[in-house]
Parts: C-alpha cells; structure tokens; sequence
C-alpha cells in the first residue's frame, strides 16, 4: 500500500495477483459447453447434408433406374398422400376429444380424480408406440371389420368406404391407432395451459353470472387459444412420424381413396418395412423419402410457430 | 368479454312455484332430472337392442345421443338458452372423457391380460431367442411349453439406452449450461435453441436413417468403399436414440436452470466464488431433481422407440454384450418381429403370447420410469420451508 | 482488516443508459455508512460497482475508479472474482443456498472454492462466524440442518456469518431488513453495531429511521427525473444529514417531504 492517493497505472496493484488458475477453469468451462452447443449446430447440419446427400442420386434418377420403374416423385407422391390423409383424420378425431378431456381434467371432473386422472394421461402419452401398433393390429382392427362392413353397406356409394377389409388392417383403422397416440400428448397440452388460465378471469366471468361454459368460452380458450395450437402442431408432428403404429396396422398397398380396405401407406412405413433390406438405389429412395418427411415435419412446427407469434399479442397470456 | 352479450339475450327467468320452498331453487331443474334423462335414455336404447338386434356398441351411442340431446332440451326448456348450451357442452366434456376412456382401458387390459400368463412363465425373463425353431412352437400351439423369452431383448434395450444416456446427457446438460448461464442472449444462442426445437420434430425413424447412414459413411471411408453392413450394431442405435434425447435434455435442463433464482447465483459470487463453481456447486444442486426426473422421462421415451433401432442394430435372436458388434435385440423391436415374422408362420400363437409377454415388460420398464421421474423431482427437491 | 473506499467520477451505465453519474466519495475504514434517497435513485446500483456485482447484469459497466485502500478494482487485469473475496455481499431478500446445510451455507465460501480445510478448523470457523453474526447460540445444536429451515430473519444472519466467513475487508448490505419483522429487523440492526468494529459497512436502506440508528455518515442519493441519471447529492455525517443538511433537497427528503 502506497501513500499516494492516486495510482498510476503499472504500479503493484495487489488486486491484480493470483487467480490465474481460477480463471483458467472459467474459460475451460465456459468453452466446454459452448463446444457442447456447437455440436448440436454441427450434428443437425451433418444430419441435413447426409440426407440431401443420400437423396439426391434417387431425386435425379431416369424412371428405369428407380426399383418401382417409374421417377421418383411418382413413387413418393403416393406415400406423401398417405400419411398426410393418415395423420389429418388422426387430428381431427383426437382434437376435439383431447380438448373435452384436458376441460373435463381442469374444470369439471370432481376435484378428487382430477389429479388422478391427469396423472394417468400422462401415464398413456408415455406407452411405446409399438403396443399401440400391436393393440391395433389384434384388437381394434379385428374390432372394427363389422362396422367397416356396415359403412360400404349403408354408405357404400361414397368413395371412402369401398370395398371393406377382413382383418380391419386399413388406412382409417391405422388413423384411429394414431388418433388415440396423439389423444394423451395432446390432453397433456391442453390441461396444462387450461389450468394455468388466470383465476382471476375466471371469477371476474363467474361473478358476472356466467355459466361454468360461459366462462370458459369467455374466460379459458382466449387465453389458452394458443396452446391449443402448439398442442395440436405437437400431435401433428407426432403422427406423421409415427411409424410402428402404421406398419403394424396398415395393410400396406397402392395408393387407393378407400379408407376401410387394403391399400394406401405412409412414408415411415415404406421406410421401416423396406430399408433394413435395401441398398444402393433403394436404399436412396428411402433416404429420400425421409428427408421429404422431414422436411414437412419441419414445415409443420415452423407454421405452428409462425401462428403462436401472430397470434400472442391477443392472447391475454401475458 | 363476450358473455356479456350473451346476457343480454337471456330470457327472464320464469318465477313458477315461487310458494313453495327457497325462491332461490325456482326456474331450475330438479336434482334428480339428470339421472331420470340417463335413465329413460338407457332405457329407449336397450328396447332397440331388443326389437332391432343390434350390438351393444351402436346401443351405447344411441343412448348418449339422447341423453346429450334429451338432458340440453330439458334443460333449455326450463332454466333458459345459456343454462341449455351450458348442460349441452358440460355432457360433451363428460363424454369426451368416457369415450376417451374406451381405447385406453381397452389397451391397457389388453396387454396385461394377454402378457401376464408368458410373464409368469419360468425362463421367459432368463431365455433368449436362439434355437427357438417352428417345431417348438408348433408343439406349444398344440399344448406344449413355451419356449425362449427376452433375455437378449432386455439386454440389448439395456445396453443401447444406457450407451444412449451417456451419449446425450453430457452433450444436453453442457449447451442448456451454456444457453442459460454463458450465451446472454446472442445471436449464437437464439440459433441453438431454434436447432434444438428443430431437432425435438426429427421423426424417429429418420434419426435412425441418419445414425445408419452416417456409420455407414464411416465403414466405408475405413475400408475404402464397402461398408459390409457393418453399421448395423448397438452404437448406431445408440446414436439415433441420442440424436431424439438430446433436445429434450436441453429442453428440461434448460427450463430447471431457468426456475434457480438468480438470488442463489448473485450471494455466490458475493462470496468471492467462480462463475463454474458456482454452476458446479449452487446452481445444479439446486435443479439437480428437475434435471434427474426430466433425463428420467427422456430415456422412459426413447426405451420404448422401434423405428430407428429396427433400421440401425436389426433383429436378432441370441444375446449380444457387444455394442459395437454385431445385431442386437431390443424389447419393441422383439415384439414387432414376433408379430410380424412368427417363429412358426403356420402357428403364430406361442409367438403372440411372447409379444404381450415383452410388451407388459416394456409398459412396466416405462411407467416404473416415469414413476421414478415423479419420486425424484418431489423428493429431491430442495427444501423451501423447513420441516 | 477493513480498508478504505473510494470512488473518483464514478459513472455507471446499463448498455448506454447513464444511470449513476458522477460519484465521488470517501468511506472510512471502520464505520457504517448508509445511503438513502427516492426508490431508483441509483443507490443500490452504486453499492453494486463497490464489488463489481454489477457485471452480473449484461452490458452493465462503469467509467471512473473505485479504490479499496490505493488499489483501483477497475483496473484491467484485476479479476472481479478477487475483489468479491474483499467486499462481501448481503442481499435484499435472504439467499441461503437450499440444497445446503446452515454449517455448509457458513462454509460456503471455501467449500465451493476447493479451499481445503481441517475439520477442526471447519468447526471453529462455523462457530466464530456465526457467534458473529449473533446466531450461534440459536443454531449450534441443528447445524446439520438445512440453512432454508430458519426463520427469515435468521437466515439473514446466517448469510452474514457466511459473508464474514471468508474474512472480507468491506461488508455490502443492500437493504438487508427490507424483508423482515420489526424484532429481526432489531437483531440485524444490533448486528450491524457489532460488525463496524472489525469492518467497513456501507449499507443501502430504504427505512430513514434506519439509517439514522445504525450509520455513522450518511450518503443522499437522487434523480432529476425518470431516465436521467442519479447524482450523490450529499455525504456527510449522519446527524448533520438528518438535523441539518446542507443541501435543500437533502432537507425535503428527510423531513418527508418526498420519496
């Protein structure tokens, strides 16, 4: 310690010693996870570039070269069709029903089993999707064959309900599977959001005399609105990957508007049934086909995203 | 807010029998009105299952549409349009809910009926897959023992989730450090977080595209053009699976370093502490339960993924300790190919039975998970009140 | 132990906002001094540059030196870490690390540092850190115990024993009874008497009754307006600043006039 009360620069500063090695252990540390977040930037670049590089012979290749003899678009349109004809009767058939059910969980289920219930949804969004398959391909397939024959008798002159399968291994039984997958991840979503709603609107609507669906038209999905969305998007995501549900249930074939018989597949099928036997420009195809499916999955969750930032300014959620 | 609209609309309520009882009960329906609907609903339905002979699953429908159309048109009737629509939409819930109910009760009490007879049997947890040929289950399907189990399923779900684990968990638990505590908010870190949500949508089975695509590329740069299937092993599947449990490593970390107040983080460096000991020693301490049950649930999702382990370790039939050598079993792959390939084409029945067998395994492996994950996070949590 | 502090032109900025312009002030080893003034006024974000806690904050940083005896802490090359190890820290609300014990919170410093220690030495730093802070009679039968199982005011003298545990030269209290009773609020008070004879307190309180209990000078903070820059407006000794202050904004604000 000097007398001077100014300190000129260079002098001993005793602040300036040791901690070096503390320091050190700053910076190792520092540059060890930020390596750790670059690796995700480079291992999902890496997975981007090896599919584009994979597909591409099969993109570019002459009709006669592709295993199908015709280009590859028109084998892939098909497989495209289907799962999105697979997972959009998946949504619509869940949403409404998960939407009831995460409502029944947060509002109207005795205060007892609300809990419990909710903890056995959650349970059900953790079931492999393989049991699923194999309960849809012994069970609910089998189970469905005589209403199936009931739609092509009475409604029969609709497309969609032509000629029926024997065993109910069907695209539309393959859709119901993937409807109740998506049933609990979305019931999840929505509960979460739902129970969040402030409860200060809630009674603000309750004390204006509204009745318990008054309030929460009123009250519950302005502010849950977007939640709801990204649940949704989050089923979707999850149904046009899914792939065990569909190879196990789905009688695979071409391309058919008949919902109830033999036909129809969808790309993580086509994958899962053909590539651990496939090589050279099969084995293209099918990358090809994957990266055409993630390139829709990726439209999807960029669209959900695009729609709960146009939307969040009205949301009330803040 | 909209209700009031609706308000304004509403009919006064009638005043009937204002003599008699609490004038606060006038105008509603009696308690017993909802109970009576169910009942005369129940009751038109069961006479058609009886005239018309049809099964009971039209029976229930025709049922809940009259109770949903019967008990919203008392209601209206008595109490007024919004009490109607508010009756008509609470039914909708409770029927959500029941028919929901349907499929899950049914799955569930599949599995357990179907799997608890080929569980109980001696030697199913303890026996592989090899030497099992069609004559044995031909003989089972005739009465005789069944034979073989899952042993080398469960070790092979073992081994490649484990290797799994400790392939994204360090890599998870480093960059959510890294985007909370290190990035301040740079253009570095919005990009991260946006691959991370990217990479939570990457269907399963083309993560196993790329982990076999990517170990193939490798073989064949070793070997100078002929991978020889080489690819197909443990680590492969060990790599697609973390390339789906690292985003939601990130993501449940990321979430629980958020929850530490950064109260705990500022007495720390008031105590003249470094910022990575005060990661080290304050801050994951203190979210340490979150990121416990969070890894907990990430792996009770990726045991039970098929797609990408059927395209990158294949099927096998024996036991395989090896992950990097060799085709490897895993219990949702064993169920597929039991279905699927039957031991014995001609006798699919023993092969089924060991499917539901394997199947009660996985649901029990994967809720005893999220069972765990539960025990963790309330357990170990830090106490905020003393006890 | 305990040095002097001075500040010389201390400008302090969030990103390019100013808020606290043109500190100069000298606090004397060995005496409590309190500053006070209008919520906003940059008080807090002053006492905060006196151990850098301010780069906490991104984009936060300071023009000026602040000295601790004749070493400026600003100068490149000292670690911040080094000057938080000198001027210790207590907080607004108490901070007591959860998954910690009340002996390992007290510890705390050279636990986490790697700093090894004897046991015995561990036991006697526990009890002298705490017989400091006024809390070992009340905790030296449940120091196993988690250090969140104490009452509020409790654990703020458990997070003063554990800011003296290291042996600072300066101790920071911001607002330390803002979220205690009036009876904690008594203890922490008679704490504060205690400490000033082996450290530098400088305190930052909301309460002016406060202040003029336990400091021996007294800094008065204040701004011109929302968005314009804090000023140290006054610092002198406690009782000229409450009886007869020399600047007329001073006299509003301690006759209540404001703030």
């Amino acid at each position: 310690m000097s007398e001077t009360t100014v300190t000129p620069p260079e002098t001993r500063n005793k602040l300036t010693g040791g901690g070096s090695a503390g320091r050190a252990g700053d910076k190792i540390f520092s540059g060890l996870t930020l390596a750790a977040g670059i690796l995700i930037f480079v291992v999902l670049a890496v997975v981007s570039l090896f599919l584009v590089l994979e597909a591409l012979p099969a993109m570019t290749a002459a009709p006669d070269q592709i295993t199908s003899h015709q280009s590859f678009w028109s084998y892939v349109a098909p497989l495209v069709v289907g799962t999105l004809i697979a997972s959009a009767i998946a949504l619509v058939v869940a949403t409404p029903i998960a939407i009831g059910v995460a409502l029944f969980i947060s509002h109207y289920a005795p205060a007892r089993i609300s809990r419990t219930v909710g903890y056995v949804v959650d349970l059900l969004a953790a079931i492999p999707s393989v049991v699923y398959g194999a309960w849809g391909y012994l069970v609910f397939g089998p189970a469905l064959v005589p209403g199936y024959k009931w739609l092509h008798e009475n409604l029969g002159f609709i497309p969609v309900f032509g000629q029926p399968s024997a065993t109910g291994r069907t695209l539309l039984t393959a859709s119901l599977v993937l409807s109740v997958m998506i049933l609990p991840i979305i019931t999840a979503q929505c509960r979460e959001i739902f129970i969040q709603t402030p409860s200060l609107h809630q009674e603000a609507a309750l004390a204006l005399g509204a009745t318990k669906w008054d309030m929460i038209r009123a009250a519950v999905f302005p502010f849950a609105r977007n939640g709801i969305i990204s649940a949704i998007m989050l089923g979707l995501g999850r149904a046009l990957g899914e792939t065990m549900a569909v190879t196990l249930v789905l009688s695979a074939g071409a391309l058919t508007p008949n919902l109830i018989g033999v036909g129809n597949n969808t790309i993580p099928a086509e994958i899962a049934l053909n590539f651990p036997e496939a090589f050279g420009m099969r084995q293209s195809e099918l990358i090809a086909a994957g990266l055409i499916l993630f390139v829709i999955t990726l439209l999807v969750n960029m669209l959900a995203r695009w729609i709960v930032s146009r939307y969040s300014e009205f949301s009330g959620a803040n | 807010m909209s209700t009031t609209t609706e308000t304004s609309q509403q009919s006064p309520r009638p005043q009937r029998s204002a003599a008699s009882g609490n004038t606060l009960k006038a105008g509603q329906l009696p308690s017993w009105s909802r109970a009576a609907t169910l009942a005369g609903s129940l009751a038109v339905s069961a006479v058609i299952f009886l005239v018309a002979g049809w099964n009971w699953v039209p029976v229930l429908l025709v049922a809940a549409l009259l109770f949903l159309v019967a008990h919203s048109a008392w209601t209206f009737a008595v109490e007024g349009r919004r009490h109607g629509q508010d009756a008509f939409w609470g039914t909708v819930v409770w029927m959500a809910f029941l028919l929901a109910l349907i499929p899950l009760v049914s799955i569930v009490w599949t599995v357990v009926a179907n799997g608890a007879p080929t569980l109980v049997r001696p030697g199913f947890l303890t026996h592989d897959m090899a030497g099992v040929t069609g004559v044995q289950d031909r003989l089972a399907q005739r009465g005789g023992d069944l034979a073989g189990g899952i042993q080398h399923a469960l070790v092979g779900s073992l081994l490649i989730t484990l290797a799994a684990t400790v392939i994204s968990v360090p890599i998870g638990l480093l960059t959510s450090i890294w985007l909370v505590e290190y990035s301040r908010g740079s253009w570095l870190s919005r990009t991260i977080t946006f691959l991370v949500d990217v990479m939570t949508g990457i269907p399963s089975i083309v993560a196993g595209l790329f982990a076999a695509g990517i170990m193939m590329v490798f073989f064949e740069w070793q070997s100078g053009g002929i991978s020889g299937g080489r690819q197909t092993m443990g680590i492969t599947a060990a790599i697609a699976l973390s390339v789906l449990m690292i985003p939601v490593v990130v993501r449940t970390t990321e979430e629980m370093l958020r929850v530490v107040p950064n109260e705990l983080r500022e007495a720390s460096y008031a105590l003249g502490i470094r910022k990575w000991r005060t990661i080290f020693k304050v801050v994951i301490p203190t979210a340490i339960s979150g990121i416990a049950s969070g890894v907990t649930l990430a792996i009770a999702r990726v045991i039970g993924e098929t797609a990408p382990i059927l395209v990158t370790a294949g099927v096998a039939t024996g036991t395989n300790w090896n992950l990097f050598h060799g085709w490897m079993m895993t219990l949702p792959v064993y169920i597929y190919r039991q279905l699927v390939n039957p031991t014995a084409p001609a006798a699919p029945d023993p092969s089924t039975a060991r499917a539901w067998g394997a199947a009660l395994v996985l649901i029990i492996v994967v809720m005893g998970l999220n069972l765990l994950a539960r025990v963790i996070a309330r357990r170990f949590a830090p106490k905020t009140l003393g006890r | 132990m305990s040095k002097r502090i001075q500040a010389k032109d201390v400008n302090v900025y969030y990103g390019d906002f100013l808020a606290v312009e043109g500190v100069n002030i000298e606090i004397e080893p060995r005496t409590v001094t309190a500053f006070i003034g209008p919520s906003g006024c940059g008080k807090t974000t002053f006492l905060r540059t006196i151990n850098r806690m301010h780069e906490v904050i991104p984009g936060a940083h300071v023009k000026g030196e602040v000295l601790l005896d004749n070493d400026n802490i600003y100068e490149s090359g000292v670690d911040p870490v080094n000057v938080r190890g000198l001027v210790g820290m207590v907080f607004q609300r108490p901070n007591p690390f959860p998954t910690m014990s009340i002996r390992d919170n007290v510890l705390a410093g050279y636990k986490i540092n790697g700093r090894r220690l004897s046991s015995r030495a561990a036991d006697e730093l526990v009890e002298k850190s705490l017989t400091g802070a006024n809390l070992w009679k009340e905790v030296k039968d449940r120091l196993d115990q988690p250090g969140s199982g104490l009452s509020g005011g409790q654990q703020q003298r458990l997070c003063i024993a554990r800011t003296i545990a290291v042996e600072p030269e300066v101790i920071l209290m911001d607002e330390p009874c803002s979220a205690l009773d009036p009876i904690s609020t008594l203890a922490i008070e008679d704490l504060i008497e205690e400490l000033k004879e082996q450290y530098t307190v400088v305190i930052v309180t909301h309460n002016m009754q406060q202040a003029a209990r336990v400091s021996d000078r007294t800094g008065f903070f204040n701004i011109a307006g929302t968005g314009k820059p804090g000023h140290l407006i006054e610092y002198d000794d406690t009782e000229k600043i409450f009886s007869n202050p020399s600047n007329k904004q001073t006299e509003d604000y301690v006759s209540g006039r404001f703030g």
